[in-house]
């Protein structure tokens, strides 16, 4: 187990380094001036040249990539030169609603996708199997915030449940501001949860094994959560650490529909202040989080699933 | 077409259509047809079939709710929310197009030379796409907007520049079936030169698993694209695009829901039907290469 949960963490520091390598050339080497833009057609070329020298922006590249590694990999990313602040703070000031808010939506995904995706399963082609497949093509197709949207009008503003803006802290707060966003979000991955945990559920019941505790005498309800879910589970846990991208990318659309002050919003903010360093900062940030739940992911399968930790030997 | 190759076939892969498949497409797959089929042609089409200029305003007929005059309503400037809609999915499209048969190309390109190749040329490849895959696209492509400034630029550099990730890895998975098999073998034996191998050999086998996979990544394209348009990071007003309609009408959601809902039943309808041919085509083995 030691041995595979190094190898996994060294496989995945590889990765990290080719997010900061890949990160790094593509904010230089894309067409356009990031000072300039931030400066505003006013700036005179010498203004513009200062602000650069000033950023090191001017270094060779490799001086620059390494300047920028070294800083990231201690965590020291610098100061917003748009907002005189240290991006740290920055992003440490929103980090805490996004991170609700992916939780909730994940918790809302489970809540609703592991019992549609065992009735669908245990009862192939039954009304609960069809209308999740129907459910299934729709919101493959609708845009996330225009499902939020639609939430907002119906639950928000015509009933009247819940605001459809803002954010407040606490439980209640948390209850109040965050449920629908959690919400759209959620639905969207229920579709995940439903599909592949249906599609494991279906092949696991027809394993030998499940005929052999039907055998013993079992009851059907705990053949299916004590037996059958410890492996059909499998393939849900490896999507849904694939779809860690899927959540950070709705999470920035999600927050503007809601208005939440969180790294989506900071984010799109930067982008418009030009302020390309917290821009930087936060890009790396999600390509992180991807990596280290996929590491997570992996490690958890391993602990769940003795095969994954011993093959290859 | 031998069943070997069929049983070969890496895991996701799409079954090409059989003769069973051929004599007659289930309904799904052609009402997912008709669907997309009528909403590419409204887009074509939409200087013609449009009712109203785009970007015509008229105070005297502001926030109006959906008519036989104005099928979705007009917006707080008194424009045709429909006419808007259909030159939105016009511009929508044209760019989707762009943005997923650029970067196709290339990816099955790379991605069977890797498989060719294999080694060490292979696994540095596969390493860069699988940086490429790891990053939240949406994230990426927003990180180049940030250099190029708020606008479509950033968006034809930004989506081709992850793109051919995808399809890289599709073409090479292929690929390393492909060139165990004998006529891919033979291509040695024959003493062709590799790049006449690959080009002229291997390349007409790999594209159609590209293509087919091509209109779900145009959906997931469409999607980025209107997303981007709401956040006020895609198309630049006056330019009519779905996003940026919808986030235009959030401020009147109560006084005039139309605004920003009924254009969003086009991407939903469009999506929709995207699904359906590809659930009949593959029994759903399609979308779940995509999840």
């Amino acid at each position: 187990m030691t041995r595979y949960v190094l190898n996994r963490v060294a496989l995945g520091l590889v990765v990290l380094v080719g997010l900061a390598i890949a990160t790094f050339l593509i904010i230089h080497l894309v067409p356009g001036d990031p000072v300039r833009q931030a400066l505003g057609a006013q700036a005179g070329p010498e203004q513009i040249e200062q602000v650069r020298d000033q950023l090191g922006l001017n270094d060779p590249l490799p001086a620059q990539f390494w300047q920028y590694f070294s800083n990231s990999a201690t965590g020291q990313f610098g100061d917003s030169f748009v907002q005189n602040t240290p991006v740290g703070d920055l992003v440490g000031d929103r980090i805490a609603p996004t991170a609700l808010l992916i939780g909730y939506g994940l918790l809302v995904a489970f809540l609703i996708g592991v019992p549609l995706a065992i009735l669908a399963a245990l009862k192939p082609n039954s009304a609960v199997d069809h209308a999740a497949r129907l459910v299934a093509t729709f919101s493959f197709a609708m845009p996330l915030f225009w499902l939020g949207l639609v939430l907002a009008l119906l639950f928000g503003l015509e009933l009247d449940i819940f605001p459809v803006s803002g954010y407040e802290t606490g439980v209640g707060g948390i209850l109040k501001t965050l449920t629908l966003p959690a919400v759209t979000i959620g639905l969207a991955l229920t579709v995940i949860v439903l599909r592949t945990l249906r599609s494991g559920l279906l092949e696991v019941m027809q394993s030998d094994y499940i005929d052999a505790a039907r055998a013993r005498g079992l009851s059907e309800r705990r053949i299916v959560a004590k037996h059958a879910m410890r492996n059909a589970v499998m393939p849900t846990l490896t999507i849904m650490a694939i779809q860690v991208g899927f959540l950070i990318s709705s999470a920035v659309v999600i927050e503007q529909v809601f208005q939440i002050p969180g790294l989506g919003s900071l984010l799109v903010e930067s982008v418009e202040r030009r302020d390309y360093e917290v821009v930087q900062t936060l890009v790396l940030l999600a390509g992180a989080t991807v990596v280290f739940v996929n590491i997570a992911a992996d490690i958890l399968q391993a602990a769940l699933d003795p095969r994954v930790r011993l093959a290859g030997r | 077409m031998s069943t070997s190759e069929a049983a070969t076939r890496p895991l996701g892969a799409v079954a090409r259509p059989g003769r069973r498949a051929r004599s007659r497409p289930a309904t799904p797959v052609i009402v997912g047809a008709v669907i997309v089929g009528l909403l590419a042609l409204a887009a074509l089409l939409a200087p013609l079939i449009a009712p109203y200029d785009p970007n015509e305003v008229d105070f005297l007929h502001t926030s109006e709710s959906p008519s036989w005059s104005h099928l979705m309503g007009t917006d707080d400037a008194g424009r045709d929310v429909f006419s808007r809609s259909l030159y939105g999915l016009r511009l929508d499209l044209a760019i989707v197009l762009f943005v997923t048969y650029v970067p196709l190309p290339i990816g099955v390109l790379l991605g069977s030379i890797a498989g060719s190749f294999g080694r060490g040329v292979d696994s540095v490849m596969a390493r860069v796409a699988d940086v490429m895959l790891a990053f939240p696209f949406f994230v990426l492509v927003i990180a180049i907007i940030a250099i190029t400034g708020p606008g479509l630029k950033g968006v034809l550099i930004g989506v081709p520049i992850a793109g051919w990730a995808l399809y890289f890895r599709l073409a090479r998975s292929e690929m390393l079936v492909l060139r165990e098999q004998p006529f891919m073998l033979a291509t040695t034996g024959l003493g062709y030169s590799r790049t006449r191998a690959i080009l002229r050999h291997a390349v007409p086998n790999l594209w159609r698993t590209a293509l087919i996979y091509s209109t779900l990544d145009m959906v997931v394209n469409l999607l980025l694209l209107a997303s981007l348009g709401y956040l006020g990071l895609g198309a630049q007003p006056p330019d009519a695009e779905l996003g940026s309609i919808i986030a235009g009408g959030q401020p009147y959601l109560l006084s005039a829901w139309w605004i920003a809902t009924l254009p969003g039943l086009l991407l939903v309808a469009y999506g929709v039907g995207v699904g359906l041919i590809g659930d009949g085509l593959s029994d759903g083995r399609l979308r779940s290469a995509s999840a």
